[in-house]
């Protein structure tokens, strides 16, 4: 790698980034004597966005719960799921199955899609002792009275960490996990900024690692990891490469191996993108005074991202397209989906119609996280790459 | 839920009264595409809504003209047109692995809207509940191509296991509060669309049809807890619920239920069953496979099989028949919002926790064996059917069939092969035995309560 930054400051930063690999790569639980100081549980929730800040209020680590990767070999959700199934519901069966999950106090997934929503079911059949369900995050956020409406859900949830870990969780507690979630969105967007203004000095695998790592850690030290590796990353002087400028879509819910994201990374600067959504939905600070609850919730309503599994009408899927690719200065899009994934195959289709209209290029990708070989997909994006700076040139 | 072409005359009995359900259905179905193709030169305001959580209450009080995407495309299917259609779509980039009903939907679309049954009418407004999450992502395609204002009414569902919620508790107040209030915006866009006013007694009276409708369609789901079961839940039953979409609240269709429960009635009194002898009584979970309906049925009737109860009846027909689920018509929209509510967790979403509704419903049919129909194309019924079947099979000593194939798509309809394995499932039933031909007993349930 091309550096001009002291070399023991980029060893630091491949330190800093291997144990975010190290992070990633880790589906297990903690037992209950190795969880951080502050902690007395987990909450695994799936994808795409938990108010996270209601669990560590009430000290119970929240684990986002992203799948199997492809390391992971299927021994029992093969015969408790449809082959039709995406790989994500897939191999978090699994993980469930072979105990890997067994540690969690609970586990909370969301009205997404369909197959997201049997996972709660197949929780409470192979888990009854966990605290398995479905947080009923709302499909129309546009009417009145949905943020009374998430509010009560949000209490609703609160109310049963609480009898789940034996103490109220005060609104105190709450304001404090929301400053230090706040501070790690403010993180976050500087993290994307860097993607947008100087993409040569951080890939995109190398920022999906960096946010990964926060799905395995109290955010408080996933502060301090960001604040220490954003800071070498802004003094990092790799020199610019003549590679087009593009947008990744489709990474909402399950994972793209991380080889995925290396390939594209070889041929393109991918200036923003949808990997982890839900760890950056609130797209502004949640207000840190008032009613915790309520500022959540009206968060999740007023100051949110958007992504295929949510419909807003003020926000059209093909509207935050163009607008991603806008405040990107981005020269075209790589459209992916996960394979068996109803709204990302569906989503996919519009948007390529739409930047077919729009005269902007764009390559249609599928994937599974589970998929080990890429060859045939570098193929297709160098030559996406070439033809794309072939037509800027 | 379907019209007519699919089905033949009941295999063992004859109806001793001149109502015959299958015939009548079959009209009324007509009448509704008919009515549908002439929406247009009507001036009638039309709607698109789905089966699952829909709010036909206030669309029929606003006299929208409704049609329904799902059983289009169900009716391309039964039709033997579904291939052409989801040919047309997959050419236009829709992937194999999306549900083959949005398909056949899409690819009506690009035939401008020529079904086999006639030439369906754009609508002003479409409705889709969060209930099965496919509703969502197909009505933004109709926002997309044909701009038709789209309204997402998002229904709480069931949390959890043993989530016991009751009228008036806390959380059902909680939820009621929130699906009123999307009531109150869709009346408003609905009085803008239409450019008239909303009428209260208008959704009251439009309640009490649907209040007697369900009260029949009630006890025809419990008539069939007799042996022999009067009617096949999958073949008949369909007809039975095609009837109670299209038809909810409007007085043909509490005609149609009133005429089908007492015909339901005297065939009991007589004794007579849907086959000729009953030998096993099956559950149904799942979806049909509507290209090839009948000829599964077929698999299990010559074996003596009968489908006495399937949960795609209660989840499909709207839920209301999964508990006390009546309107107060004092109160109509109040009324509305608690009894949606309800009906979305009791009857809509329990389908996340199958398990729980199964195996109360496996006691109250008293049913041999359950068939499991997974569906490859809809997440919906089918994601947790083979993780449902294991813990029963744990717990239950009722065996169990898993087959798959799809709702319309003919691609995925393997005859040899789900033919071998019903064959395998009924010699299995033989071996333990399998129940000798069963004498009519007395209805246990609540069936026959005085209108």
């Amino acid at each position: 790698m091309l550096t001009r930054v002291a070399p023991e400051k980029e060893a630091e930063l491949q330190e800093l980034l291997e144990r975010c690999h190290a992070a990633a790569r880790d589906n297990t639980v903690p037992a209950k004597e190795a969880l951080p100081e502050g902690f007395t549980g987990t909450i695994g929730h799936f994808p795409v966005y938990f108010p996270e800040e209601i669990a560590h209020a009430g000290g119970l680590l929240p684990l986002n719960i992203l799948g199997g990767g492809n390391k992971l070999e299927l021994k029992h959700a093969d015969a408790r799921m449809g082959s039709f199934v995406c790989s994500i519901c897939r191999s978090t069966t699994e993980l469930g199955l072979n105990g890997t999950l067994q540690g969690l106090t609970g586990f909370v997934t969301h009205p997404i899609c369909d197959a997201a929503k049997h996972l709660a079911g197949i929780w409470s059949r192979n888990l009854p002792e966990q605290l398995a369900q479905i947080l009923y995050l709302p499909q129309n956020v546009n009417s009145q009275g949905v943020t009374r409406y998430i509010a009560a859900e949000y209490q609703r949830l609160r109310a049963d960490l609480e009898r789940k870990v034996g103490h109220p969780i005060t609104d105190e507690a709450l304001r404090t996990s929301i400053r230090i979630y706040n501070e790690n969105r403010r993180l976050l967007r500087e993290l994307y900024r860097i993607r947008r203004d100087e993409p040569w000095k951080v890939s995109c695998t190398e920022s999906y690692l960096m946010m990964r790592a926060g799905t395995r850690m109290p955010r408080e030290e996933h502060n301090l990891l960001l604040d220490r590796t954003l800071d070498l990353i802004r003094h990092r002087a790799l020199p610019s490469q003549d590679k087009p400028r593009v947008v990744f879509l489709g990474g909402f819910c399950e994972q793209p191996p991380l080889e995925m994201l290396e390939t594209i990374d070889d041929a393109c600067f991918v200036v923003d993108d949808d990997l982890l959504i839900g760890l950056r939905w609130m797209t502004s600070d949640v207000p840190e005074s008032g009613d915790p609850i309520w500022a959540l919730a009206e968060s999740f309503v007023e100051r949110s991202a958007a992504s295929p599994v949510q419909h807003d009408e003020r926000k059209t899927k093909e509207g935050y397209l163009m607008e991603m690719l806008r405040s990107s200065k981005a020269d075209a899009a790589i459209l992916t989906a996960a394979k068996f994934c109803e709204p990302g195959l569906d989503e996919q289709v519009a948007w390529s119609k739409h930047l077919d209209q729009a005269g902007i290029q764009y390559l249609v990708l599928e994937f599974e996280e589970k998929m080990t070989s890429f060859e045939q997909m570098a193929m297709q994006v160098e030559t996406f790459a070439e033809s794309l700076l072939f037509a800027l040139a | 839920m379907t019209t007519a072409i699919i089905e033949a005359a009941p295999a063992g009995a004859v109806a001793a009264t001149t109502f015959d359900p299958r015939v009548e259905g079959q009209r009324l179905i007509k009448d509704w595409y008919a009515g549908l193709v002439d929406a247009p030169r009507r001036g009638q305001h039309v709607a698109n809504v789905f089966v699952m959580g829909n709010a036909v209450e206030i669309l029929r009080s606003f006299d929208f003209q409704l049609v329904f995407p799902e059983i289009n495309s169900l009716q391309s299917g039964v039709r033997k047109a579904s291939a052409e259609y989801i040919r047309l779509s997959e050419d236009y980039g829709m992937s194999p692995d999306v549900c083959s009903y949005v398909k056949a939907d899409v690819g009506l679309m690009l035939k401008e809207n020529e079904h086999p049954a006639g030439r369906i009418p754009k609508a002003h407004l479409a409705i889709a509940s969060n209930m099965c999450s496919t509703f969502i992502k197909w009505a933004e395609i109709w926002e997309r191509w044909l701009k038709v204002p789209t309204f997402v009414l998002d229904l709480p569902g069931q949390r959890a296991s043993n989530w016991h919620v009751r009228p008036g508790d806390a959380q059902h107040a909680a939820d009621s509060r929130w699906v009123e209030a999307q009531f109150r915006d869709l009346i408003e866009k609905c009085e803008k669309i239409t450019g008239k006013r909303f009428d209260m007694d208008r959704l009251a009276e439009v309640e009490d049809r649907v209040n007697r409708m369900v009260f029949h369609w009630n006890n025809v789901m419990a008539l069939n807890r007799m042996c022999p079961a009067p009617y096949n839940a999958m073949l008949d039953g369909l007809t039975y619920i095609g009837i109670m979409n299209v038809y909810r609240g409007a007085p043909e269709g509490v005609e149609f239920m009133r005429k089908l429960e007492e015909q339901l009635k005297s065939q009991v009194a007589r004794g007579e069953g849907r086959v000729a002898e009953e030998r096993f009584r099956l559950l149904f979970s799942g979806t049909p496979c509507y290209v090839s309906m009948r000829r599964l049925v077929e698999l299990f009737e010559t074996w003596g099989g009968v489908f006495a109860y399937s949960d795609y009846l209660t989840f499909a027909a709207g839920g209301m028949d999964a508990g006390e689920l009546v309107y107060d018509t004092s109160r109509p929209l109040e009324s509305l919002a608690e009894v949606t509510a309800l009906a979305a967790q009791r009857g809509l979403s329990n389908q996340f926790f199958a398990h729980e509704r199964l195996e109360k419903q496996i006691r109250d049919y008293a049913v041999d064996g359950i068939v499991f129909h997974g569906i490859k194309s809809c997440r919906f019924v089918s994601s947790g059917m083979a993780d449902t079947r294991d813990y029963l099979n744990k717990r239950l000593a009722v065996p169990s069939l898993y087959i798959e194939s799809d709702l319309i798509d003919p691609r995925y309809w393997s005859d040899a092969q789900i033919k071998n394995r019903v064959d395998a499932f009924f010699e299995a039933l033989n071996q333990r035995g399998g129940p000798a031909p069963r004498a009519a007993k007395t209805i246990t349930s609540d069936a026959g309560r005085a209108s």
